[in-house]
C-alpha cells in the first residue's frame, strides 16, 4: 500500500483548491514543520511572488526565512547549494523555468553531485520550484519545458505535478527528500485542468477530483506514478498539463485507454508502465516539450527495450515542434487534440 | 545628409578612423628578459589600518595600494603588523614548509606514475597557511585546488590526503574525485568543485545560513584572479553586499590562470581588491608572499564579518611559481625569469628571515626542521601506499561506482551497477570481488 491511499489520508477532510493555493499550503505545512526551510526567489518575500505561490508565508515566517533575491539564478541556486551545505533545507522559486539556465552550472556541477564528490559528507536537499510550460501567451521565453536537460543529468530528481492534490503532495515530499529535486509547476494549469481546446471557455479546478487538497500533512511519494484511468485499448505516458488534454481527446474518440500520469521523470516509475503496456499492446508518449531528444525519446526506447514482444503497433509519440515556443502561433506549436488524435487513429489502425 | 550604408569595414568613418579590438598580452613571453620595475611595490608598514567596524569607503584606499608587513630588513612594521608570539611564527613557517615539502613528493609521484595529476601551490603557501590561522578552527572554508595549505594548517592527516590523491581504497572520496580534489567537512573545508568559482556563491548561501541560524561561524571563500571573470563572481559579490553576509572572499592573484595572463580577467584597468568598491563592500589588496601581511588582512576581514559588518574581498597579490598542474608546461608560455625575479620573494624565505631577525630561529633549525618534514611526509606517503596506487587494482568496490549518486539506488542505477559487475567477470573470469 502506498503512503498516498493510507486509510488516514483518504479520511483527511479535503478543501477545494487551484493548484496555486496547494503549492502555496505545501509550503506553509512543510515551515511550520522544519525551521531549516527557507525560501528565496525573485519577488517571492512581501509580494508573494509573480503567481502568488509564496502569498503570506514572508507574513508568517519572517524574512529570515523568505526574502527576495537579486535577479541572479546562479546566486540563487549557488547560495541555496551553500545553505544546504550547512545544513538547511532551501526551496528556491526560479520564476520561469525559460530563466533556470544561468543557474545550470550551480544545478549540474554542483548540486547534482555534491552527495557523490564528497561521498556523502555534504548533500543538496534543495527543491527547486519553476513554473514551466506554455499555453498561456508568454512568447518563447515564458513557456519552454526543459525538463529533459535535468533528466539527462546523474544525481538530479524531476518532478512534475498535473494536479492540485498531487502538487501538495509531491512538493512535500520533494521537500522532505535529501536529494535536490526539480520541481515544474505546469502554469496553464494553476487555475483550472486544460482539455487542449484553445478555443472554449477555461475551467477552473472545481469540479475534478484532483482539486480535491487534503489538509495538512501527506506526501505523494516521488517514483511512483498514477493510473489516471484504467483502459486496455492503448497506455498514453505523460505528465503535467498533457494528462489533461491526452484524457479529453481519448474520451471524445471514446477509446477506452490507460493513461499514465508519471509524476516523476527521475526516479521514473518504469513497472507500472511495463505493466500496462504488457496489457494494451500499444503506447503513445506525449510531452509538450520539444521533440528531439525529449523525455520521450527515453520513454520510448525504455517501453521497446522492455516490452517490445508485447507490443502490436510501434510506439507512437507525439511533442512539441522543435522550434522555439512562438508567441502568435503558439497553438500552432502545442502538441494538442489534433495531433494526438492523429497519433491515436495510426495506433487503433494496427 | 545622412548617408544610407555604413561605410566597407576597414574605411574611416568621416573623421574616425574604423574600430580597432585589443586583445591583451603579457609583457614577457619565453627568452625574453623580465624587468618589473613597473610594478609598484609600496614599502612595508605604510599604510594605515582602519577599524575593522569602518564604514566600507575607508578601506578603498587600500584596494588600490598593497598592505606589506615585513620590511626590506625582515622586520615586522605598521600598523599592521598583527604581532604574532614567536611560537605561532613557528608554526606558520613549519605548515608553509610542510605544504611544500607535501607538494614537492606529491608531484614526484604523479611523475613516478602514481597517480594522474597534481597540483602545487609553489609560492602561495603563506595565502593559505597564514589565512587558515587567522580564521576560527570551525569557520567554514570554499577553497579552490590550491589551497592545500588550508588543510594541513587545520592538522587534517597528511595519509588522508595521499590516499586522496591516489584515488586508492582508503580514499575517503571512493576515488571518484580528481587528485586535489579533497572534501573534509569536519575541518571546515569544503568539497573541492573543478568547475572554477561555483563556491564563491555557495560560500555566501553558507554565511547567510549561519546568520539566518544567529551562528558564530563565518565562511570564507577563494577564487583565482583567473576565474573571478566567471558570472558566479558577480552572483557572490552581489549577494554578499545585499545580505551583508559573514563571509570573507579572497582572490589570489598567482597572475596566472594556466596560460592566460591576468590582463584576461581584466588586471590592466585596475586591481581585483577595486572590485569591492562597486558593490559598496570593504575590500583590501595584500602581499600575498607576506604571511604577516596576509594574516592581518584575513583578521581584520573574519573579525569584521563576525561583527556582523559583512563581507570583504580580499586580494592577495602573488606568483605561480610552477606550472597551473603536472598536466601544464608554463615554459610554453611564459619567461622563466618571472619567477626569479618577482619583486614579493620567497614567503617561507620571508618569514625564516623575519624569524632569525628576531632570534628566535636560525639556519640550522631551518635544515633541521625541512629534514624532519620530508620524513614526515615520506612516511604518511608509505603508510598510504599500503593502500594502493592509481591504477594498480586496490580501489573501492565496484558497486561503490552507483552509490551517492542519490540517497537510495534508484532501479536504473541497480541494474547498471549488475551490468558493471557482468562487464568485470567476463574480462577477469577468475575474479572474486563481487557478484552480480
Amino acid at each position: 500500500m502506498t503512503e498516498e491511499n493510507a486509510l488516514s489520508l483518504h479520511d483527511a477532510p479535503t478543501r477545494q483548491m487551484n493548484m496555486i493555493e496547494a503549492i502555496n499550503d505545501a509550503l506553509d505545512i512543510m515551515m511550520g514543520r522544519d525551521p531549516d526551510i527557507v525560501i528565496l526567489g525573485e519577488d517571492v518575500g512581501y509580494f508573494g511572488g509573480v503567481f502568488r505561490a509564496t502569498a503570506g508565508l514572508q507574513k508568517k515566517y519572517g524574512r529570515n526565512r523568505v526574502f527576495d533575491s537579486p535577479i541572479n539564478e546562479c546566486g540563487i541556486v549557488g547560495a541555496a547549494v551553500g545553505m544546504a551545505a550547512y545544513g538547511l533545507r532551501p526551496v528556491p522559486e526560479i520564476q520561469f523555468a525559460d530563466y533556470i539556465y544561468p543557474g545550470l552550472d550551480q544545478l549540474v556541477s554542483e548540486a547534482a553531485r555534491m552527495r557523490y564528490r564528497s561521498a556523502g559528507e555534504f548533500t543538496s536537499p534543495i527543491t527547486i520550484r519553476s513554473p514551466f510550460g506554455g499555453g498561456i501567451f508568454g512568447g518563447q521565453t515564458h513557456s519552454q519545458s526543459p525538463e529533459a536537460l535535468f533528466t539527462h543529468v546523474a544525481g538530479l530528481k524531476t518532478v512534475i505535478p498535473a494536479t492540485p492534490h498531487d502538487a501538495k503532495g509531491l512538493l512535500i515530499a520533494a521537500i522532505e527528500d535529501n536529494d535536490p529535486v526539480i520541481f515544474f509547476e505546469p502554469k496553464r494549469i494553476y487555475n483550472g485542468p486544460f482539455d487542449g481546446y484553445y478555443d472554449k471557455p477555461s475551467r477552473t479546478w472545481k469540479g475534478h477530483p484532483g482539486g480535491l487538497v487534503p489538509e495538512g500533512y501527506y506526501k505523494t511519494p516521488l517514483g511512483k506514478a498514477r493510473i489516471v484511468r484504467e483502459g486496455s485499448a492503448m497506455t498514453v505516458v505523460s505528465y503535467g498539463t498533457m494528462i489533461h488534454v491526452a484524457e479529453a481527446v481519448l474520451a471524445e474518440k471514446g477509446i477506452d485507454a490507460e493513461i499514465i500520469d508519471l509524476r516523476t521523470l527521475v526516479p521514473l516509475d518504469m513497472a507500472t508502465v511495463e505493466k500496462s503496456v504488457e496489457k494494451t499492446g500499444k503506447c503513445l508518449v506525449i510531452h509538450e516539450a520539444t521533440r528531439t531528444s525529449g523525455f520521450g525519446a527515453e520513454l520510448v526506447t525504455l517501453v521497446q527495450e522492455r516490452c517490445f514482444y508485447h507490443l502490436e503497433a510501434p510506439v507512437e509519440r507525439v511533442t512539441g515542434f522543435d522550434t522555439p515556443y512562438p508567441h502568435s502561433l503558439e497553438w500552432a506549436y502545442f502538441p494538442g487534440p489534433v495531433r494526438i488524435g492523429e497519433a491515436v487513429d495510426r495506433l487503433m489502425k494496427e | 545628409m545622412a548617408e544610407n550604408t555604413a561605410p566597407e569595414p576597414g574605411k574611416a568613418r568621416g573623421n574616425l578612423p574604423p574600430l580597432e579590438l585589443y586583445v591583451p598580452e603579457p609583457r614577457y613571453r619565453p627568452g625574453d628578459v623580465v624587468d618589473y620595475s613597473h610594478l609598484p611595490v609600496p614599502p612595508a608598514g605604510q599604510l594605515a589600518r582602519p577599524d575593522e567596524n569602518c564604514p566600507a569607503s575607508e578601506t578603498w584606499p587600500m584596494t588600490t595600494d598593497m598592505i606589506r608587513v615585513l620590511d626590506e630588513e625582515d622586520r615586522a612594521v605598521g600598523p599592521w603588523n598583527p604581532g604574532l608570539d614567536a611560537d605561532t611564527l613557528r608554526r606558520m613557517l613549519r605548515t608553509m614548509a610542510l605544504t611544500r615539502a607535501f607538494d614537492d613528493r606529491m608531484y614526484r609521484g604523479q611523475r613516478q606514475g602514481k597517480t594522474s595529476f597534481y597540483m602545487k601551490c609553489t609560492g602561495e603557501e603563506a595565502i593559505s597557511v597564514a589565512h587558515a590561522h587567522a580564521l576560527a578552527h570551525d569557520d567554514m572554508v570554499f577553497p579552490t585546488y590550491r589551497q592545500q595549505g588550508i588543510l594541513i594548517s587545520r592538522g587534517y592527516p597528511l595519509v588522508e590526503m595521499v590516499n586522496q590523491i591516489y584515488s586508492n581504497r582508503a580514499d575517503k572520496l571512493k576515488g571518484r574525485q580528481l587528485p586535489v580534489m579533497y572534501s573534509a567537512k569536519d575541518y571546515g573545508f569544503f568539497t573541492i568543485s573543478g568547475n572554477l568559482a561555483t563556491q564563491y556563491p555557495q560560500a555566501v548561501g553558507w554565511a547567510m545560513a549561519s546568520a539566518i541560524k544567529g551562528d558564530t561561524r563565518i565562511a570564507s571563500a577563494f577564487v583565482g584572479e583567473g576565474s573571478s571573470a566567471e558570472g558566479d563572481f558577480h552572483a557572490a559579490m552581489t549577494f554578499a553586499a545585499v545580505y551583508n553576509a559573514p563571509v570573507v572572499l579572497n582572490v589570489v592573484n598567482n597572475q596566472w590562470a594556466i596560460s592566460s595572463f591576468s590582463g584576461f580577467a581584466g588586471a590592466e584597468r585596475t586591481t581585483f581588491a577595486a572590485r569591492a568598491a562597486g558593490y559598496g563592500i570593504a575590500g583590501l589588496r595584500v602581499d600575498g608572499n607576506d604571511a604577516l601581511a596576509v594574516y592581518a588582512a584575513s583578521r581584520w576581514a573574519a573579525d569584521r564579518a563576525r561583527a556582523n559588518q559583512g563581507p570583504t574581498l580580499i586580494e592577495h597579490f602573488t606568483y605561480r611559481a610552477e606550472g597551473h598542474s603536472t598536466s601544464d608546461d608554463p615554459s610554453a608560455y611564459r619567461s622563466a625569469q618571472e619567477r626569479e625575479e618577482w619583486p614579493l620573494g620567497d614567503p617561507i624565505m620571508r618569514l625564516k628571515k623575519h624569524l632569525i631577525a628576531l632570534g628566535e630561529w636560525s639556519e640550522e633549525q631551518q635544515e633541521a626542521m625541512d629534514r624532519d618534514l620530508v620524513e614526515q611526509v615520506k612516511i604518511a606517503t608509505k603508510e598510504a601506499e599500503k593502500n594502493g596506487v592509481l591504477g594498480h587494482g586496490l580501489h573501492h568496490p565496484f558497486h561503490t561506482m552507483f552509490e551517492d549518486v542519490f540517497e537510495e539506488l534508484p532501479w536504473h542505477l541497480e541494474e547498471q551497477a549488475a551490468q558493471a559487475i557482468r562487464e568485470r567477470q567476463s574480462k577477469w573470469p577468475e575474479w572474486k570481488g563481487e557478484s552480480a
